[in-house]
């Protein structure tokens, strides 16, 4: 039962084991690692990012505490271990980037790549404005007391101004003072000259991190990817001996088995490893291909996956003894106000109402004077809601934390610790994203070949960075919320389940295991062939068919930070306008439709060409108008693309 | 808040109850006190009769100070309704006169010396508060040169002078190889060898060629 498609020329186009051999004793130019420790530190550096700090524990909590680990661990390893092991195998055994990989094994597939590099691209757009964002709240914290501890005045210096009054400073310090938020998608307002400068500096450091590819950003990664574990556990004890931790602790892994009845928690498991995993990027394509032909890819796929998996489990833990802490202080001022308004109000003497005795003291005194009381205005304080509040995203870092550091000792030594790590998360990941865009384009032929590196880093750094000015704007904000909804899900999923197919089904399984016992000594085990032919594909075609029912199904709107809102602060919703739809296509279409359409144009190219080649013996009419029929394909040959 | 002003007035001493029918009349030329208690360590500020004097000293001093010399006395305050939690109504009269200060006249006079009335009392705004006079906030301190751009300074120099620094480095060191070779005298001799090196040679293997040949023909 070995289906495999036919695929004619595939051993005229990669490397045999002898050549493999041979390209292993000399030292070809291809770019190599130092050493196998810069190899892991990058893979798990690019696995490891910013989701697993803000998307992680916001998933763990709403679907059922510890209960989630049970799909998370489950999906993990039937569908992010065997998708690593083929992303690791074939970069290793072919020797190219993720274009030149697809092209190897069919030209046809070429397309495959290119939407890994469309998508990376994308990605690393607004993924690099989380970064700028970081950045600022960075060099905003060497200073005490941090600025979003307190509000503006107002005109006549009696009060705040009203926007922070209603909502908190650490609200308004992001929204306004940092963002500068329009109130819609539409209105984009100016630049907003602090967050170009910060985009500026982020990708000036990601071009200096990267300038040499993998020579310089193998260096960087002894600081990006260790860096955030050292300060993580630095958080964990500095978090476990605050008020409240293990109140959040104990919220997050609370386990609630009935959630594993929901296929959505399912859903949302199998999404998370897949974009933990950074997976159908192409980076970890190139970065396997750098490595000596015999280094044991499996282990390395095992190694990641656990190591993803505990830094999740780490991260949330860390994360929640700081919401717990912050949960707990806001349910203790809430209590103590109102307890002064019952004293105030009733004018009974002090300590006569403690903590403690609140809920009989307000029992009491509603039954007794339930007019007064109601005229008090007596806010119900919810630990469980205070836990629950907005602690996915954005709003985890730069509202829930910033908030919780706020009330620590110290807090501008934790923020520059705080921010310093979500800087080397995102930086390390960023390492990826960029070999995913630059290898591609340097394959494709689009650079001229005589460029250095160094230009070619330069040069995507640079237009990068200007088509990121449109983050930079008021509307930046609602901008990144959608290219984070559409660009990062869909595509994600198509490519991964194309590539699975590919290697499967194109490339040959068999072949796909002689390479792997010709690189390690032994074939991957029945695990493994069950999982990359039945399994891996199947869960992937699931969420990919839920994915896009439940996309489709949903009203497309966003949240707004709109001051006029009946509601301020909550965020309003508002449906986003029709041109929307048009951008949606080009974040979410174009990629995944980028590999039948290059199929396609390349079966008419092929077509063209023999025709091309007969036209010398054919009449001259019948040449013109076969010429008009191959005119728009000559782009791809100008290109070189086909 | 504590009630409308008519029950208060049943409350009040009957020495001021003029006084109070008077404020009410006037729509009110009285003012309220609230000490409240201190968060944390003091729990309730300690109340007795002679701080009560010490407050009315203070305020007769805010009035004197405001209208420049009219000779208040600490008996030209009167306060009343004092409760436990150390909040209290009072209103001013001028001296001699027993006429009643508007509410207006006391509201300014209390905010030109609140730091004094305060410090007398060794609390804050927050902790002594007159209702319906707020304090003017202390605006937040802002430094001339905003730290943020210090860093980002900080930053963006050590990443150009290390970006020059990588572009740089090996621009120079070609230009030393360079000169080592120039030096080197046995330059012809070396380069003949090499070739014959080449002709013996017989497969160098070029991975560049052999890369070519690999795309499907078609």
């Amino acid at each position: 039962m070995r289906l495999v498609l036919p695929n004619p020329g595939l051993d005229l186009r990669i490397p045999n084991y002898e050549d493999l051999e041979k390209m292993e004793k000399e030292d070809g130019d291809r770019p190599k690692w130092d050493n196998k420790a810069q190899y892991i530190l990058t893979c798990v550096g690019f696995c490891v990012g910013i989701g697993n700090v803000w998307r992680f524990p916001y998933l763990c909590q709403t679907h059922g505490g510890g209960a989630f680990l049970i799909p998370y661990i489950i999906l993990l390893v039937l569908e992010g271990l065997p998708l690593l092991l083929l992303e690791f195998g074939i970069g290793q055994r072919l020797r190219k980037g993720s274009v030149g990989v697809w092209r190897a094994i069919n030209p046809y597939l070429t397309g495959v790549g290119i939407a890994s590099m469309l998508v990376s691209l994308l990605i690393g757009l607004y993924y690099n404005t989380l970064i700028a964002w970081i950045m600022w709240y960075l060099f905003n914290s060497f200073q005490g007391p941090l600025p979003w501890t307190q509000c503006p005045l107002n005109d006549n210096r009696t009060g705040f101004i009203s926007e922070c009054q209603q909502s908190s400073t650490v609200d308004y310090y992001f929204y306004r003072v940092t963002l500068n938020a329009s109130a819609s998608i539409t209105d984009s307002g100016g630049l907003q000259w602090p967050i170009v400068i910060c985009l500026l500096a982020a990708w000036t450091v990601i071009c200096i991190c990267y300038i040499r590819g993998i020579s310089t950003s193998g260096k960087a990664v002894y600081v990006t990817a260790l860096l955030p574990y050292v300060v993580l556990a630095i958080f964990l004890i500095r978090g476990l001996t605050l008020k409240g931790a293990m109140n959040g602790v104990k919220y997050l892994f609370t386990p609630d088995v009935d959630e594993l009845m929901n296929p959505t928690t399912w859903l949302d498991a199998g999404a998370q490893v897949f974009y933990a995993f950074s997976l159908a990027w192409g980076g970890l394509i190139s970065f396997s291909s750098y490595n000596p032909v015999h280094n044991n890819c499996m282990q390395d796929a095992v190694i990641l996956t656990i190591i993803t998996g505990l830094t999740s489990i780490y991260a949330a833990t860390v994360t929640y003894t700081v919401i717990g802490f912050r949960a707990t202080d806001k349910y203790d001022t809430c209590i103590s106000e109102n307890i002064r308004m019952l004293l105030n109000g009733f004018e009974l003497p002090e300590d006569s109402i403690t903590a403690s005795n609140y809920n009989a003291a307000l029992h009491h005194l509603n039954s007794s004077n339930p007019d007064t009381v109601f005229g008090l205005d007596i806010k119900t304080c919810d630990m469980q809601k205070l836990l629950s509040e907005g602690v996915e995203g954005t709003g985890l870092a730069f509202i829930v934390f910033t908030e919780a550091i706020t009330k620590m000792p110290g807090s501008p030594a934790w923020s520059v610790l705080f921010f310093i790590m979500l800087l080397c998360l995102g930086l390390s990941t960023l390492f990826g994203n960029i070999e995913g865009v630059v290898v591609p384009l340097k394959d494709l032929n689009l650079f001229p070949k005589k460029w250095p590196q160094e230009a070619l880093t330069g040069v995507t750094c640079l237009v990068s960075f200007i088509i990121c000015l449109l983050f930079a704007q008021q509307s930046g904000l609602y901008w990144v919320t959608l290219f984070d909804n559409f660009a990062g899900s869909i595509p994600l999923l198509t490519i991964g389940l194309t590539e699975m197919i590919a290697v499967v089904y194109i490339y040959g399984i068999d072949r796909f295991n002689e390479d792997i016992k010709f690189m390690i000594g032994k074939k991957p085990c029945i695990f493994w062939q069950i999982s990359l032919r039945f399994t891996s594909p199947l869960i992937l075609l699931v969420i990919l068919v839920f994915y896009l029912v439940t996309q489709a199904q949903q009203e497309l709107t966003y949240l707004v930070w709109d001051p006029d809102y009946d509601e301020f602060p909550t965020l309003a919703s508002v449906p986003y306008p029709s041109w929307i739809n048009v951008v949606i296509f080009v974040l979410a279409g174009i990629p995944s439709l980028v590999v039948p359409v290059y199929a396609l144009c390349r079966l008419v190219f092929v077509r063209c060409k023999k025709k091309m080649n007969y036209l010398n013996t054919v009449s001259a009419s019948e040449a013109s108008c076969l010429f008009h029929q191959c005119t728009f394909v000559m782009v791809g040959i100008k290109c070189n693309i086909f | 808040m504590l009630g409308p002003l008519p029950e208060l007035l049943q409350h009040c001493a009957i020495l001021l109850f003029v006084f109070w029918e008077k404020c009410w009349k006037r729509s009110c030329s009285c003012s309220v006190c609230h000490f409240l208690w201190q968060k944390g360590s003091v729990n309730q500020y300690p109340w007795n009769k002679n701080e009560m004097f010490l407050f009315r000293a203070a305020l007769a001093f805010a009035m004197r100070d405001f209208t420049n010399g009219e000779e208040f006395g600490v008996s030209d305050i009167h306060p009343c309704n004092e409760t436990q939690r150390v909040s209290f109504w009072f209103v001013v009269t001028r001296p001699k006169t027993m006429d009643l200060v508007d509410k207006g006249t006391v509201e300014m006079a209390i905010k030109k010396s609140r730091n004094r009335i305060n410090g007398a009392f060794l609390l804050t705004d927050k902790t002594l508060e007159f209702d319906g006079i707020y304090p003017t906030l202390a605006a937040p301190v802002s430094p001339d040169t905003p730290p943020w751009l210090i860093v980002f300074g900080v930053v963006m120099g050590a990443v150009s002078v290390g970006i020059i620094a990588l572009l740089v480095y090996p621009l120079v060191q070609r230009k030393l190889k360079k000169n080592m070779d120039a030096d080197d005298e046995d330059s012809d001799e070396e380069t003949g060898v090499k070739t014959a090196e080449n002709g013996a040679n017989d497969g160098i293997y070029n991975s560049t060629f052999s890369d070519d040949e690999r795309f499907t023909q078609m």
